[in-house]
């Protein structure tokens, strides 16, 4: 079974239709990631070229322009200035004068910084005339850092800004060398809302991004590759550059940490695994037995289990963890019917278990209203040659339900893979990531990698550690999210709708 | 036939059997916190289940006795950054949402993988960092830093909306630049009035956000109790020193969030399950 034609490809069962697209998948994955690197490889040839050709042309317009572009290459907004647009030649200026000032007085000093993140330490000085001891503000090589990344920002804004002002010193110039009016300040203002709407309505949002997503994120993954830990907090004592050390002690070279990864790590897939596909199928039983033909009361039993989730998770979690306590309720109950207390959260194996089972609790809902209605369009031809074919309910599900979900639901699984690795609610608030072990480096037997990584943050201050971790969960979720985006095919179908 | 019959009544009040044991199982822990927040007597941890006197104390404390937990000001703090942060973010994720969606423009492909590749990494590795720019900007532990957290990036939420504008068709934009209206009124006067849902929702969840969230607050505000939200402050009150004093406390105090969340929730189900499945499924 090679390559199956689309007539014999028909005629398998679903389940059997799935296991041949994962093969076909799995043996088309080399060419695949050829293709991939080869057009990865062609994109960034192109994007070289069409550098090249874009810095050549800056040198052309030098060579062809008149006095007044050229000047545009000095003086920012002469080119406008000089033709009449006033408003937009003073916006230019002000702009240019601001990033002088900016890089003289400050960032220059910070970029010069950069390499080494600072030597000059916080010192007592005795001073002799005061009869004290006074301080003497050293570097600081997270500010430094932090200063530097916003200084790189900003000079790339500028060289966006200074470029766009050549451009249009030009353009004015063939303008008017065709004797053409050059378009004021209102002109512009006016497709600011029509034209380039795009422009207004992203500039808020992209700055909001910029600023508290992009920036520090760079900042975290540049503090991947420092010694930024605990041993090493500014103003006291500062970080520096240390390459890769920290992915080499993660991976190997550090005992306690590697074993440490290597636990969690699986740890998280184990629970990954098990908490998706619990709830996916546990969700889906529940979803049918609630939409079954004769059940009354539909909307009463989805009330009842959309009241769960609507509780924040933070107050049921937290309610629960005390509940399943040693002392709590759950073994007081367990008391009464003569069972002895049950470490439910104390020991490594039940934690672990508790987990997944209080996950099936908070799951389960979300699964039965999602699936309801992909449930409700299994075409019901299918049941009803199983019923005449005597296939009972078991058989039912798991030879029809299950298979045609999960090739509809694929994407949505993924999703649902990707969000339980992340999953920092039901472990933090339910364990605590506990119970702690002396085998780990600060984690605990159900600690997954995100509240493994919170803990080094927020406990620890190990934050180039926890900025490495947060760099290989990155690269777990992104390749498993390229999946997702490769099966869903929805890049590509966007535009059919409209 | 009759054996039939007789099998499906069978198998419907095993159902019902099932159904129910699963819905008390679900709103025991519910139920629970509702008795224990009627509960006269501390602690955390008692030697019996049900409460053995009951009070309304619990309820009266979180408004008088503010000593240490001053659940008022917590809720108007929450509220406050809820309003503020649920109008920020309805007009940026709107605003993204539709400018990805329906305009064209050279850059969006980028924008819109760029977007992608965001939304995977994990949201609080940069916590730490934020937490210095705002220091930096000399707002740490204020409640404005708060709102600009929950709300400044909020633009990357773009998803959900972009797939529900991806779904209005085309030709109402063309018709509408014939009558010689321009790109913003498009905005405002066509598409927006035929958005209701999807407005609606993204209201919805960005108000609800800063009510449920204690990983941010946590650390902006470390110990700056007057500026805590009610999520961080109740989650206080579980630490190990308060847990015997303020255990029936902490469920009073989250029985009265939890009814408008879940009032909330339940009128909005529709759209999330829209929102939801409307990515992640292949039709």
């Amino acid at each position: 079974m090679i390559e199956l034609e689309y007539i014999d490809y028909v005629t398998l069962s679903p389940l059997r239709r799935l296991f041949y697209r994962l093969f076909q998948g799995i043996r088309h994955l080399p060419r695949r990631t050829a293709d991939l690197a080869q057009r990865t490889g062609g994109r960034i040839r192109k994007r070289t070229v069409a550098f090249g050709r874009a810095a050549k042309s800056y040198g052309i317009i030098f060579r062809q322009g008149d006095v007044k572009t050229r000047l545009s290459y000095l003086v920012m907004g002469a080119g406008s200035f000089l033709r009449g647009q006033v408003a937009k030649g003073l916006i230019f200026l002000f702009l240019q004068a601001a990033f002088v000032v900016y890089m003289v007085t400050f960032g220059v000093g910070q970029l010069a910084l950069l390499p080494t993140l600072g030597i000059a330490t916080k010192k007592e000085i005795w001073n002799e005339k005061l009869q004290i001891y006074e301080y003497v503000q050293g570097d600081n090589s997270m500010l430094i850092l932090l200063f530097s990344v916003v200084t790189i920002f900003i000079v790339f804004a500028f060289l966006g800004v200074y470029l766009a002002n050549i451009r249009l010193a030009y353009r004015n110039q063939q303008a008017a060398g065709r004797g053409e009016h050059l378009p004021g300040i209102v002109r512009d203002i006016r497709n600011l809302f029509d034209k380039n709407l795009h422009v207004t309505f992203l500039s808020l949002p992209s700055l909001g991004i910029v600023m508290f997503t992009i920036l520090p994120l760079i900042f975290m993954i540049l503090i991947a590759f420092t010694n930024y830990d605990k041993s090493h907090q500014p103003p006291g004592n500062l970080f520096t550059w240390v390459g890769l050390e920290n992915f080499r002690n993660i991976f190997w070279s550090n005992p306690t940490q590697s074993r440490t990864f290597v636990g969690i790590f699986q740890w998280t897939l184990v629970w990954a695994f098990f908490a998706t596909f619990s709830n996916y199928i546990l969700g889906m039983i529940l979803a049918l037995m609630i939409n079954k033909k004769g059940i009354r009361f539909k909307k009463f039993w989805r009330t009842v289990f959309i009241v769960t989730i609507a509780v924040p998770q933070f107050v049921s979690l937290l309610l629960m963890s005390r509940m399943l306590a040693d002392q709590g309720a759950m073994n007081v109950f367990l008391g009464y019917l003569g069972i002895g207390p049950v470490p439910f959260l104390t020991t490594a194996l039940f934690a672990r278990i508790t987990v997944i089972v209080i996950n099936i609790w908070v799951g389960i809902p979300y699964t039965m209203l999602i699936t309801s209605g992909i449930l409700m369009n299994i075409p019901a031809d299918l049941y009803e040659s199983a019923r005449i074919d005597g296939a009972g309910v078991v058989k039912t599900f798991t030879h029809i339900t299950l298979p045609y979900m999960i090739f509809v639901t694929t994407p949505y699984l993924i999703t649902q893979f990707v969000g339980n690795i992340n999953n920092f609610n039901v472990i933090y608030l339910l364990t605590g990531g506990g119970p702690l072990s002396l085998d780990y480096y600060q984690g605990g037997k159900t600690d997954l990698l995100v509240t493994w990584l919170y803990k080094l943050t927020v406990n620890n201050q190990d934050y180039n550690l926890a900025s490495a971790i947060g760099i290989i969960i990155f690269l777990i979720t992104a390749s498993l999210s390229l999946l997702v985006y490769n099966l869903s095919g929805s890049s590509r179908k966007e535009e059919s709708f409209q | 036939m009759k054996s039939s019959r007789a099998r499906s009544i069978a198998a419907n009040s095993a159902i019902y059997v099932i159904l129910s044991v699963m819905g008390i199982l679900w709103l025991i822990p519910i139920a629970w916190l509702v008795l224990i927040s009627f509960r006269a007597e501390p602690g955390a941890w008692t030697p019996y289940i049900l409460p053995q006197s009951y009070t309304l104390d619990n309820y009266t404390r979180l408004f008088t006795d503010t000593q240490l937990f001053n659940y008022p000001r917590w809720f108007m703090n929450t509220l406050i950054v809820a309003i503020f942060t649920c109008l920020i973010s309805t007009v940026m994720v709107l605003m993204t949402s539709y400018t990805l969606s329906r305009l064209r423009f050279k850059s969006r492909k980028g924008l819109l993988n760029l977007g992608l590749i965001l939304g995977m990494f994990p949201g609080f590795m940069s916590m730490i960092a934020i937490y210095y720019i705002l220091k930096a900007m000399g707002l740490s532990q204020s409640l404005l830093a708060l709102i600009m957290v929950y709300s400044g990036a909020s633009g990357l939420g773009y998803f959900i909306a972009k797939g529900f504008f991806d779904t209005i068709p085309k030709a109402l934009d063309e018709a509408a630049i014939v009558d010689g209206a321009n790109q913003n009124t498009i905005f405002w006067q066509i598409i927006l009035p035929l958005s209701k849902p999807i407005v609606i929702y993204t209201v919805l969840t960005s108000f609800m956000a800063p009510w449920v969230d204690f990983i941010f607050v946590s650390v902006i505000m470390k110990d700056n109790y007057n500026n805590y939200t009610i999520a961080l402050g109740l989650y206080q009150m579980l630490t190990r020193e308060n847990i015997y004093r303020y255990f029936t406390q902490f469920c009073a105090g989250a029985v009265l969030i939890a009814i408008p969340i879940t009032i909330l929730f339940v009128i909005m189900q529709k759209y999330y399950v829209s929102g939801v499945t409307g990515g992640a499924v292949k039709g």
